[in-house]
């Protein structure tokens, strides 16, 4: 039981919490609730389809590649090279965050270095080259450049800094 | 108002064409996934099990992650962030900023137009770029799923990296816009 509780901490916490909040709301109003309920459906509905396609892709990672190949890519060995390949990687693809943190665990099993899944991760959401045209339509281009090339350095300054300190 | 409403039910219609896309992708990729397997039966094992184990982390807290996500939305709606934004100034600019964009009040390009609106009120654009950012990689939600599959320590450690440096780039880049801009109306005073 205690082992249980352990591994599955956050879990529970986040559940609780969720739990709590989801009462008060209804206490205070229904129709609210309700909304927010089907907001959340919604939102669910439309990740559903990537979670599963980035969930199977997590099985091939790990059930196909072998993790000597991953580490040798962009693991401690690959040193810098290996953050710079999962930072551009990161501002390329379009996936999103909430899907990104599996992916990055996997990662991480497969073999990967701190510094490459933390520049990884920081590019996938700070820099957005799938957004770009949107951004400067809104933006104008040179906020947008600005925005996107400090962002892209930055993460990899995150990147270098944790994986010194973890 | 009219053109933004319209452009609204363009923007629901583009969305059911996209969810609709991504459901068949999905079923695309689960018919490959099957043929694949099939012919590589002794990799079928390992990778079933992985995606398997992946799934079941997910299904325990996406639901939960979901309906935080649509609390927020219903009970501190887009307008309020807008309000408080528009006073933002010096430090507390800096700290509300950050608040602001962390929650979960939808995608990024809901964003840009916000941001571009509240530039317009007048705030500042370190604090938009701040918030641009804050909007873009800090989400409350998203952060328990971070915690749940990469450990507190690892989250926690980047959370307050990324907020250190989204703070100096917000800097950095009105300082950039700032001296360019001088530069500008200097040239067309020569002119």
């Amino acid at each position: 039981m205690l082992e249980f509780i352990k591994s599955y901490l956050t879990v529970i916490v986040i559940n609780l919490i969720v739990l709590v909040w989801l009462i008060l709301s209804v206490v205070k109003n229904k129709n609210k609730t309700r909304e927010s309920l089907k907001i959340a459906l919604k939102t669910f509905l439309k990740t559903f389809p990537v979670i599963i396609i980035i969930i199977i892709f997590i099985g091939f990672l790990l059930g196909f590649l072998p993790p000597d190949i991953i580490s040798r890519v962009v693991g401690e060995q690959a040193g810098f090279l290996g953050i710079l390949v999962t930072a551009v990687l990161g501002s390329v693809l379009f996936v999103p965050a909430l899907i990104s943190f599996p992916l990055a665990a996997s990662l991480l099993k497969g073999g990967a270095s701190i510094m490459s899944v933390a520049a990884f991760i920081t590019t996938l959401t700070m820099v957005g080259i799938v957004t770009l045209p949107l951004e400067i339509k809104e933006m104008g281009k040179k906020l947008t450049i600005l925005r996107n090339v400090f962002s892209f350095v930055f993460a990899i300054i995150i990147a270098l800094i944790m994986g010194v300190i973890l | 108002m009219k053109p933004v409403e319209i452009s609204k039910s363009n923007e629901k219609i583009k969305q059911k064409k996209s969810l609709i896309r991504d459901y068949i992708i999905m079923g695309a990729v689960i018919v490959a996934t099957a043929v694949a397997l099939l012919i590589f039966t002794d990799k079928s094992g390992p990778v079933l099990s992985v995606s398997k184990n992946y799934f079941l982390e997910l299904i325990m807290i996406l639901p939960a992650v979901m309906i935080i996500i649509g609390l927020f939305s219903v009970w501190i709606p887009k307008e309020m962030v807008v309000k408080y934004m528009g006073k933002t100034s010096g430090t507390k600019g800096i700290f509300l900023s950050i608040a602001l964009g962390m929650l979960p009040t939808g995608p990024l390009y809901i964003a840009f137009p916000m941001a571009i609106a509240l530039l317009k009120k007048g705030a500042k654009i370190s604090n938009i770029i701040i918030f641009i950012s804050a909007w873009a990689c800090i989400k409350l939600p998203q952060e328990l799923v971070e915690i749940q599959f990469l450990g507190i320590e690892f989250t926690l450690l980047r959370l307050a990296l990324t907020i250190i440096f989204v703070v100096i780039m917000g800097i950095i880049i009105e300082k950039i816009i700032d001296f360019t801009d001088k530069k500008k109306i200097k040239v067309e005073e020569r002119v």
